[in-house]
This record gives structure tokens, sequence and C-alpha cells, in this order.
């Protein structure tokens, strides 16, 4: 039975209760211990920063050059917190309330509460760290509005938010990191994790550049390493964020929770070609000036201008007529999908929907749509060529983020004891779908605010165990299959590269495991990933060495979605009901909306690893609702 | 923060403390040889009679040997910044357009001061050394006969051409090195690093044209 | 679209390296620069030969890890635009595309188009931070701070660290790199007490990892893709002559 260990008592004071009796680390004592820390972006660098300033031992590991280029960087939009400096009745349990319910009742309540309740104080510390947040003329902090929620919580620093808080923990990582506290291992990926005697212990890792195979002992490890929504091979991700080290942790015995839980991004780019490699995000605030729309008849060929009025269907207008073009993300993209794969997608692969700011720059005049989004709109004419002030842009839905991740209980560890997951990388607080600028809070306040209190509650008592032998059995065991695992991948001599298994598999996933899934479907999908896995091990091409080989690296990552995928149609399958960004054909009503099925479906799905080929164990994490009721979420 | 390497910033500095004490410089010397353009007999006059002044004076003396200073120090910090930027180039590009989002002459302030380096030792070499060590006549009133020295100087054609060449090779100097000096010294706020500009700019042009038009004036006017 | 590159192929940091030429046919205008490159690799890939090394990740322009000179500019032709967002439209059919890594003693290339921009990090490591602690920060909204100030801050901290402004420089300087975080952290109230030490032991550690002087010839202002401004060099260096002046 999986023990969340949410604290007792009421709400509002669960965290404080946790924080009082916790157990505790003395400062002399913290320079005996190791932590290892994987991954170093928001979370990862938060965490790794703020055990160096308390005195442990810490050791910071990143695939990227630099921790700064961490995907973090990407995040545009903004971060929520409920300092409620609007005066329009925001509260942490009025923001709780909107999270909970924006992930579709399938939170803990205990884990939202306390993300609602650390917010405010992440907002000091950017704002300490010197993190330009936007401001008003007379000097104090100001606030923006965004999708699903009735008050203005989100503080941004014009349209590169993430990378602004990244920039924070990144120099607050690069002082302990020049003060001695915390060694960087930047470009080594982590590729198994170490137990002994059921306890996390280690890491082993390969150094990219040099092609060596390193082992790293610590008292705990903590993993950050993001989420794995690059599995769709085409998604708003950047093209090294990969699934590798919660993947290899989990067939280390630490369990996946929901992993089928995508957030799909309503406002990306839409795929131009076979080539493409990624979809560029365009930020959801367009939304709030922009249209969209899809002509009214199939094979439409005129221009965009050119199609009167009259024969547009402005679709979610239509559908949701109180939320319209501001609908949340899930039902937003849903919509899109549902016109495109009905056949009114517009563009030359017809993939995608008109996003018209026509009214608006009628309506408010060019220059004031400029000043609010003249930056998107260059970003726009730089990827594509099109000038989106004279004729519409073109958007479609992409793989975003992953709600889904390595379970973790109220203190953030894993089912291994020692093995702790922030960030994207676990599967906590935004249930089956996230709302906006709550990804930045969440990996910030696992970093800076929860982890460092719950980490201690466990290496309070590893004082007495002494430094981690690095020449145990387990090390060596773990190196070998490292090894064995990467003169595989090299031997095996076929003649297609790991992107062709990529782009397959993503293609898999986006049909069958996407914004709408089927039993049928899915079915079909865990025989295509079989088969897919097993051409994979027969016909890949590996070229080069062990030294720098981006394909050995990629083909690594690949190896892992490719079981990952398989996994995640399990979940998806299981799982009758629609909820979130999970949306069964099956579980709908006659309107076609999300029909969730509380009866039987309140809880978290924790998967177990079986072995490769072998059917997953389903563990059930019960969710109990005791402070708010599960309604049916509506934007009608 | 005890012994360190001198760093680049302050090699910047004395460039750009040296760069500007040698533009006031300009100014005065130009100031001075405004007087060539005076009526032939007064001009004869009154520029021996300054000339006689400047050689006398403690102060200018001072000054003087500052000045002296001042260019060895330039050119030697031009020389120390060249060969250490040269080695944080590492290998060469095989195609390099890099140049075209720079102005040609702020990249090749070396160059500019090494034909200025050569005029300031032929110009040297002509006057001043001359009026120092070598055999002058004196004038009416008993001041070595400068003067003369300079309308001869000037009367060979070829030899304004090299004046008025190496003026050109001054002004894009001073144009970028103006600038450059105040941004060195640390002038950032926009309004006033722009004025600076737009002053450079007046400063540059002013200079070498007045410098440039006396050989010019004296060859074909006197 | 027909391309013709020339691509700097080097087996690792001890090997000389040399250009490289390839053919391509079948190129989209609608490429990104990054995606001819994957193409490339895909062809490579199919002949049996080991693909290019180049550095990138976000591909939306923010990451700052891609970057290579094209045709002898720094992440290419445009300007202010990252060598990701840079697409094949901006090409001729034809065309004659050299494609070689960021050069500067402090940038030693790893493989290929790969380069080792640790120097940077390091440069940030001596100071180029607030030094607070997790859990000292006061309120927020404590420290009142001018709207133009933080929009001036801003503009200096969207710096990507991608180092086309190293690249670019003929003196292979890291100015405007340095003066970004020196001048977005002087600008604010926060990073005022420790300014002076900072930019001291900045500028300290920017010389020790090799880098030159700057000549204020502007290109680097030119090339960047957050189009920062030559003035927080400016700035950077008012700061340290004020700290040189002052220091005790």
């Amino acid at each position: 039975m999986l023990d969340a260990k949410i604290p007792d008592g009421p709400l509002e004071e669960k965290w404080n209760h946790y924080k009082a009796h916790a157990k505790l680390v003395n400062p002399a004592n913290r320079k005996k211990l190791d932590v290892i820390v994987v991954g170093a972006g928001l979370a990862g660098s938060s965490i790794a920063a703020s055990l160096g300033e308390m005195g442990y031992r810490v050791k910071s590991f990143c695939f990227q050059d630099t921790p700064r280029r961490a995907h973090s960087v990407a995040a545009q939009g903004g971060v929520n917190a409920c300092k409620n400096y609007k005066n329009d009745g925001d509260s942490v349990y009025r923001m709780f309330y909107d999270t909970i319910k924006g992930g579709d009742f399938r939170a803990r309540e205990g884990n939202v509460y306390r993300l609602a309740e650390c917010s405010a104080n992440l907002i000091d510390q950017a704002v300490a760290q010197g993190v330009p947040f936007g401001r008003e003329y007379g000097g104090y902090l100001n606030n923006r509005s965004f999708g699903g929620v009735q008050v203005s919580r989100t503080f941004y620093a014009r349209g590169q938010t993430g990378q602004q808080l990244l920039l924070g923990a990144y120099q607050a990582l690069m002082r302990q990191v020049g003060a001695g506290a915390v060694q960087l291992f930047a470009r080594h990926e982590m590729l198994d994790l170490v137990v002994v005697d059921g306890k996390a212990r280690g890491i082993i890792v390969r150094n990219m550049d040099t092609g060596e195979i390193e082992r790293h002992g610590a008292h705990a490890v903590v993993l950050a390493t993001g989420g794995f929504g690059k599995i769709y091979y085409l998604s708003t991700l950047a093209m090294g964020c990969n699934g590798s080290a919660i993947w290899r942790a989990h067939k280390r015995g630490a369990y996946m929770a929901s992993p089928s839980w995508t957030q799909i991004h309503p406002t990306s780019l839409p795929q131009s070609g076979e080539y493409q490699s990624k979809l560029t995000l365009m930020s959801e605030s367009l939304r709030n000036d922009g249209r969209i729309w899809v002509p009214k008849h199939k094979g439409e060929q005129r221009l965009p201008n050119q199609v009167p009025e009259e024969e547009r269907d402005y679709y979610l207008e239509r559908r949701y007529p109180a939320f319209g073009n501001l609908s949340p993300r899930d039902i937003a993209s849903r919509a899109a999908k549902e016109r495109i794969d009905a056949g009114y997608g517009v563009g030359p692969l017809k993939n995608g929907v008109y996003l018209d700011f026509s009214k608006a720059i009628k309506d408010q005049g060019e220059d004031k749509i400029r000043k609010k989004y003249g930056n998107l709109f260059r970003m726009y004419e730089k990827m594509t060529g099109v000038n989106a002030y004279q004729e519409p842009m073109r958007i479609s839905p992409s793989a975003h983020f992953s709600m889904g991740g390595l379970w973790v209980d109220y203190e953030l560890m894993t089912t291994i004891p020692g093995l702790f997951a922030l960030g994207e990388a676990n599967f906590a607080d935004h249930g089956a779908n996230r709302l906006g600028a709550n990804s930045l809070l969440q990996a910030s306040i696992d970093g800076y605010f929860i982890a460092p209190y719950t980490m201690a509650n466990y290496l309070a008592d590893e004082i007495k165990t002494g430094p981690i032998d690095i020449r145990h059995a387990a090390f060596a065991a773990a190196e070998e299959t490292v090894q064995t695992q990467l003169r595989h991948l090299l031997a095996i001599q076929g003649n297609l590269g790991a992107d062709y298994f990529h782009k397959t598999l993503g293609k898999i996933l986006y049909d069958k495991c996407g914004l709408t899934r089927s039993r049928e479907g899915l079915e079909a999908a865990i025989k295509e990933i079989t088969a897919l896995r097993e051409q994979f091990y027969q016909h890949l091409y590996v070229p080069g060495g062990y030294a720098i080989n981006s394909e050995l690296e990629k083909a690594g990552r690949v190896a892992d979605y490719l079981e990952l995928g398989e996994l995640m149609c399990y979940d998806a399958l299981t799982r009758n009901e629609s909820c979130g960004a999970h949306f069964r054909v099956e579980y709908q009503t006659p309107d076609g909306e999300a029909m969730r099925n509380d009866q039987d479906f309140s809880f978290i799905s924790a998967w177990e690893w079986a072995g490769v080929n072998k059917t997953p164990q389903l563990h059930k994490e019960p969710l109990h609702f005791e402070f708010v009721t599960p309604t049916v979420r509506s934007y009608k | 923060m005890g012994q360190r390497k001198q760093q680049t910033l302050s090699r910047k500095n004395w460039m750009a403390f040296t760069g500007l004490f040698l533009c006031s410089f300009l100014v005065i010397h130009l100031l001075g040889n405004l007087q060539l353009f005076l009526p032939d007999e007064k001009a004869h006059q009154q520029f021996n009679a300054y000339s006689h002044l400047l050689s006398g004076n403690i102060l200018i003396k001072i000054i003087s040997y500052v000045l002296y200073a001042s260019i060895v120090a330039h050119v030697v910090y031009a020389v120390i910044i060249t060969v250490t930027n040269k080695r944080a180039g590492g290998i060469k590009y095989h195609y390099d357009r890099r140049g075209a989002v720079s102005k040609w002459y702020s990249r090749n302030m070396g160059l500019l001061g090494t034909v200025i380096f050569i005029f300031l030792v032929i110009h040297l070499r002509d006057f001043w050394y001359i009026y120092k060590f070598g055999q002058l006549p004196l004038d009416a009133q008993g001041n070595k006969d400068l003067y003369t020295l300079v309308v001869a100087v000037y009367s060979e054609l070829w030899y304004v051409v090299i004046y008025v060449i190496c003026m050109i090779a001054l002004c894009y100097h001073l144009l970028h090195g103006f600038f450059s000096a105040a941004r060195t010294l640390g002038v950032y706020h926009p309004r006033y690093a722009q004025w600076i500009r737009v002053f450079g700019w007046a400063y540059s042009i002013g200079i070498c044209a007045g410098f440039a038009a006396i050989p010019v004036y004296v060859h074909f006017l006197k | 679209m027909r391309i013709r590159l020339k691509v700097w192929r080097q087996e690792s940091g001890d090997d000389a390296g040399k250009m490289v030429s390839y053919l391509l046919e079948n190129v989209n205008p609608d490429m990104s620069f990054l995606e001819m490159l994957d193409t490339l690799n895909e062809q490579l890939l199919q002949e049996g030969s080991r693909p290019v090394e180049f550095d990138h990740d976000c591909r939306e322009g923010i990451c700052g890890q891609c970057g290579v000179m094209i045709n002898g500019r720094a992440h290419g032709p445009l300007l202010h635009t990252t060598t990701c967002q840079l697409h094949m439209r901006v090409f001729k059919d034809n065309e004659e595309i050299f494609i070689e890594p960021f050069r500067a003693i402090a940038f030693p290339v790893k493989c290929d188009l790969k380069i080792d921009r640790t120097a940077f990090d390091r440069v940030i490591q001596s100071g180029g931070f607030i030094a607070v602690n997790t859990g000292q920060a006061p309120e927020a909204n404590s420290i009142p701070i001018g709207s133009p100030e933080i929009e001036a801050a801003f503009d200096a901290a969207a710096c990507i660290g991608c180092g086309a402004c190293v690249a670019v420089c003929k003196n292979s300087s890291a100015a405007l790199f340095t003066s970004a975080k020196i001048s977005h952290l002087a600008l604010l109230p926060q990073g005022a007490i420790e300014a002076q030490d900072r930019v001291i032991r900045m500028v300290d550690q920017m010389d020790k990892e090799g880098f030159g002087h700057c000549s204020n010839t502007e290109a680097c202002e030119a090339e960047c893709p957050q189009e920062i401004s030559v003035l927080h060099i400016a700035r950077m260096n008012w700061e340290y002559n004020k700290a040189q002046v002052l220091k005790k």
C-alpha cells in the first residue's frame, strides 16, 4: 500500500506541523553528508544551491554544457503566487482551490495547499536574487492574469520569466560552486541509479565529452531532470530533454505515477515538413486578443483574409461562449484537434488553425497590439516569414508538460528511500492538467522550500552511515549494466538512426496516446511500440565511438522512450475515464466534453516496473478529498 | 586585493587618459598654428614669437614632458593590448565577414595609429628637432625663424599631400578614439554618450580639417 | 534548394581540424538552419560516416546553446538572431555556406562545431550573483524599484550566454557578457552592497580566462540575439573605475 505520508490535521496546519516536527541535521554534521543532484534547471539548481548554503557536500550534474541552459529557461508567461498585491481577493486557499480544480481533482490536497502556501516566499526569494519582475510606476510589483483563474496572481519578467528565475537559481548555484560547496559536473549524463540495501546510494554517469563512465556515491540522490514530453518527438521541449534518469530509476524500483498525463499546449507553431525537429511555443497570452477560427468549408482554397466573416467558424467561441478563446489549455487543444481531424485544418499540411488579430487591431489599433505582443510577432515572422499584423497566425497543439512522473510522497521521496524527485520529474501537484504559470512555481518551491526540510528529515538518520564506498558490488553491477548497454547500442550496426525510431514512436503516441485516446488505439499502440522496440535493437545504427557522440546519447534516450511510451499507453488504457489532459473517447458527454469518474478513478496510478515486454504492475494511491468537493469542470 | 596583475580595463584606462590628453594638446597646437593664417608679415613675427614663448616657459616644459610620456605610454599600451588581443583569438576563421557589423576604422586603430606615429616622426624631425637642436637663422625680433622653415617645407607638393593623408588618418583615429575613450572611462548614460559622440565627430573633423588646411594654405597662398 | 556546405570538422580538442565540403540537395526554404544540419547528418548517417557535432538545445532562441559562424558572421547573416532561429529562406539556391565554430582561446573546440564555454560559468562564479541564501529574503515589496530601472536591469539580464559577442569581436573580448551581468546587478538596490567587490572580481576572472580587451567596435551589440546594449560595457567601466578609486 502506498503511503503518501500526508501529515494529519487541518489543511493549513499540515506543512507547519511537518516542519516543526521533522528531524534536523546539525550544521557540524552536514559536511559529513553527500548529496547528488541530477538536473540543474530551476528545481535542480535551487536545491543544489540551498543544500550547499546549508553546508552539505553537494554534487550537481547536468547534460547541458552549463546549468543556465536547462529548459526552465524557455518558460515565457510567468509564475503564480498568492501575494494578493492586487487586493482582488486572492488567498492561499483560493490558489489551492484553483490549482486542484484546474488539475481536475486528481492531485493531493495536502501537496497542492503547500504549493500555494509557499508561493509567496518564492517571489521574495527571487526578488532578493535580483530577478527583474515587472513593476508598476510606483516601484511595486505588478501582476498579470492567466488562464483558468479570476484573480491576477502571475508575476512576470516580460516574456522571459523562466529565463530570469532560472538565472536567479543558476547564479545562486554558481555562487556555491565558486565557494567550493557544490561540485559541478556539466556535460554528464546519468545512466543508472545505484541502490544499496534498498536505499539510493549513488549514480553512474557518462562524461559526454570523454565518454568515461564514472561512479558517484551519496547519502541521498535528487532527480530534478524535468519532463519527458520530448517522447512525442515534436514538442515544445528542448532537443536534449529526456526521461532517461527517471526511467532508469524506475527500472531500479521507483514507481512512475500517471505517466500518460501530458499537457498538450494549444498555441505552438504547426509542423511544416518531415524535417521538423520541434514545435516552437507561442505564448498563451496571445489568446487574450487573438480569435481562433477555421473555415466553415472543407478544402477551403482561399487565403485567410479572403474568407468572408460568415464563412469562418470561431469554434471556441461557438462551443464555450463563457470562456471563448480563453478556454483552458486542454479544452482549447482538444477543440483544435477535433476540427483538424474533421478536415478543416489550415495551411499546406492542413494541420493548423488560425489565430487572428484583425479584430483586435481594428478595435485597439496596431500600435497597442505591437506594444503587447511585438516580440512574439517578431519571433513569428522570424520562424515563418509571415507578418501576423497582416494575416492570421497559424497555430497547432503540441506536447508540452508532463504532469506525470516519478511517484513521490509528501516529502518528495520516491518509493526508493533516499531517492527524491523534484520539479517536473515528479508527478505531484498538477493533477491531470497544469494551470499556466504553475510549472515554474512548483519547480522552485520543491527546490528552495520543500526538499531542504524533507531531505534533512531523511539525512538525519544517515549521519552514522559514513562515506559511501563506490567500490561496493552494487556500483560495479550498475556500471556493468551501463557499459553493456552502450556496447550493445554501438554493436547493432543497422541502417537507421535513433531519430527515425524517435519520430516513429512520437507519431504513434500523438495519434493514439495524445489529445484523445481510445481502448482500441491504445491496445494497438502497445503492439506497435513493442514491434518498434524490436526493430530498434535490430536496425539501429550508431556511428562513432564512446567519446563525444550525439547519436549515442540519442540512442540511449530513445531506448528508454520505447519502454516509457509503452507504460504511458498502459496508464491511459487502465484509466477508464476522461480527466484533464487525459481524454478517452469512450468517456465523454453527448456534446463531446470530458466525463470524469470519481467513483472508480479517484486515485493516482503508480506503476512498478516488471521487466521488458512484461505488463507493468499498477498500484493505486487513493485520493481523499477532506476539504474540497470535486465538481465538474465546466467552461461553457 | 593584494598583488594583482593589471587588468584589461586598467590598460584601456591608460589608453583613454593618454589619448584624451593628446586630444587636448591637439587643440592647443592647432590654435597656435592658426597664426599662420594671418597676413604674411604679421604671421611671420607672431608665429616666431609664439614659438619662442613656448620653448622658454618652465610650465610648458613640464607639460611637454608629460606629452612625450603620453605618446610613449599610448604606443606601449597599444602594443601590449594588440598583442594580448591577438593571443585571445586563437585559430583564424576561414571565411571572415565579421567586419560587416562594425566600422572599419574602429577595427583598425592600430593601423591608423601606426600611420600617425610615422607622421609624428617625420613631423618632429622637420620642425621640433631642427628648432631645438638645429641651426635656424634669427628673425627681426631675434627669435628663431621657424616661420620661414615652415613655408619652405610646405612648398613641396608631395609633402603637403603626405600631410593631408596623415590628417585623414588622424581624423578617423580620433573619430573612434574620442568616443571610445569616453566609453572606457564609463560614460554610460545614453543621452551623454550621444552628446559625446556628436561632439567627438565635430572635434575630430574640426581638428583635422584645421591641421590639413595649414600646409595647403601655405603651399598655395604663400 | 541546393546548398553547398563547407563545414569545420575536428575529431577532438587535440586534432588539427579542417574544412570539409558537402552537397545538400532538396533543402526546404522553411527549414531552420539547424534542421538543415539535421538533414546533413541524416545523409552522413546513411553513408555510414560520423555526423557533424554541433551545439543546440531549445531551438527557440533562449537557451544560448547553439551558435556557429555562418559565412563569417556569428549566428549567420541576420542581426539579433540565434542560429536556431535562422531559416534557410535567407539563403540563395546553390549558395555556398561556410560553417565554423565560434573561435576564441577561451572557447576551445571540443569536436567539430562544439565548443567549451565554461569560461562564462567561471566569470559568473567569481561574483555574478547577489549573495542571498535561501530563506534570507525580505518581503518582495519592501524594496520598491522604479519601472524604468527594472526595465533597464532586465535589458541587461536578458543575456543568453551564447558567446556570439566573443565570436564576433576582433579581440575575442567578453566585455558585453561580463558587463551585462555587472550592469544588471548594479542597477538594482539588492545588488549595490557587493557592487565594488563584484566588478573587480569579475573583470579579474574575465582576464584570467584569456578574453581580449574591448575596443568599442560595437560589433557585439549588432550580433547579440538579445540586443544587449554596449552602454552596459560603459557602465561596467564606470563601476570598475569607481571601485578602483574607492577601494580600501
